[in-house]
């Protein structure tokens, strides 16, 4: 299942909506890269309220996917991690290292908005 | 029934399920002698009971006369019970010297200990006043071995079931007491912990604390050990996974109150709390907390 990817002002918004498959994650991996400076835009906000189930392939193209944006001069925002799959995350020692987070979507452009605005 | 006249001794009688023994199975006139004969000889059996009791080293916890009062209302509702054959005011009697002997630390076994005791000091004394008429020593057995055992059984259970209830009690408090998550400010929590901290008290301080910062909606927790004593690899591991746990769902968090035992711990051995934000007291924290958030507090112009 393709993860519809919205343009909303300077922000991206990708929103998971299942259960994604190795592929799914694959190919959401390159068109988010792609878009990022082709819409120019400064930040990519990834939600992921819908995943109840997060393993190491996931939380490792969420953190490759926000590496590469950050290579691209854009930055990358994790929102809706499940309290229970958080603490599931840290016990596989998948911590999203460098790559920002909020509780959710609300939240993620609250923060972004906050830093851009601050910036300038 | 065949039960109705007079089973052989030792054969119907040993079931081990008695809550179904039937009532007044032995002649009633047989009942009535016993029962008069146990209260003629209070006085007497008593004693012997509670010598045996001090000679066993039993209910050391209590004193003599409170060992003396207890043993008086125990022999009275042992009598009434083989008298009436109900149990009800027994079993109500039995909880409620239970709830007034457990906290004294009194055990188990010296519960069942005294009342199998009691049985023996009676049973030795219909021996030694039937001894004569064999027969008839028997019928009596037969009246009093099922109702005493009975009794040994309410009152062993009923203790138990104290035991367990007072158990299950203290559990559910201190599991209530050990985790509060308290909200301070719009978006900022607290959470205070206090004593001990085991691997699963840990998971459930954990589990609060994540499912807290969602309906809060909170952007940043101070967590406060100040009362906490000590501290292993394993506790120490996992506040480092609450820290990062609560990262990924948007929250900051500040570690404060570690005191120089525990922050030597950590440092001997080695737990990398690099990522930890961590302040030294709790007012420290809330203070960072508030600078993080955007408050300020600034004095009233005119202190009252």
């Amino acid at each position: 299942m393709e993860v519809p990817i919205l343009k909303q002002g300077e922000f991206l918004i990708a929103t998971i909506q299942a259960a994604l498959s190795d592929a799914d994650l694959e190919q959401l991996r390159m068109a988010l890269v792609q878009r990022v400076v082709r819409y120019r835009s400064r930040a990519v906000i990834v939600d992921v309220t819908a995943m109840d189930v997060m393993d190491s392939f996931a939380s490792r193209t969420l953190r490759e996917i926000a590496l590469m944006i950050r290579l691209r001069g854009a930055e990358t925002v994790i929102v809706g991690i499940q309290p229970e799959v958080a603490f599931a995350m840290v016990q596989l020692g998948l911590t999203l290292e460098g790559v920002g987070t909020a509780l959710d979507l609300e939240e993620g452009l609250a923060y972004l908005n906050q830093k851009f605005k601050t910036v300038n | 029934m065949a039960r109705r006249d007079n089973p052989p001794r030792g054969t119907t009688f040993k079931e081990p399920n008695t809550a179904e023994l039937p009532r007044n199975e032995a002649p009633p006139e047989l009942l009535r002698e016993l029962v008069a004969h146990l209260r003629q000889n209070r006085t007497h059996l008593r004693e012997e009971w509670l010598r045996r009791i001090s000679e066993t080293r039993l209910l050391t916890a209590m004193t003599k006369e409170e060992i003396f009062a207890e043993a008086t209302s125990v022999y009275d509702s042992y009598v009434e019970v083989l008298e009436t054959g109900t149990f009800e005011a027994l079993t109500s009697y039995a909880r409620n010297l239970s709830e007034r002997i457990i906290p004294r630390g009194v055990e188990t076994h010296e519960v069942i200990g005294i009342v199998l005791l009691l049985r023996d000091v009676l049973a030795r004394s219909l021996f030694a006043k039937y001894q004569a008429d064999s027969e008839k020593l028997n019928r009596i057995l037969d009246a009093y071995e099922p109702a005493a055992n009975r009794i040994a059984n309410t009152v062993a259970v009923g203790f138990v079931q104290e035991r367990e209830r007072v158990i299950r009690q203290q559990q559910e408090a201190i599991r209530e007491l050990s985790t509060p998550v308290l909200q301070v400010r719009e978006r900022l929590l607290i959470l205070p912990i206090i004593g001990v901290i085991d691997p699963q008290r840990a998971r459930q301080l954990t589990e609060q604390l994540l499912r807290g910062i969602r309906t809060n909606r909170a952007k940043v927790v101070v967590i406060d050990i100040t009362g906490v004593a000590a501290m292993d690899v394993t506790v120490a591991n996992h506040l480092v996974q609450t820290v990062e746990a609560s990262r990924l769902l948007g929250a900051t968090v500040i570690v404060t109150g570690l005191s120089p035992e525990i922050a030597q711990t950590l440092v001997t051995i080695g737990v990398d709390l690099g990522k930890m934000n961590t302040v030294g007291d709790l007012q420290g924290g809330i203070e960072q907390a508030e600078r993080l958030l955007g408050y300020k507090v600034v004095p009233s112009s005119e202190p009252r």
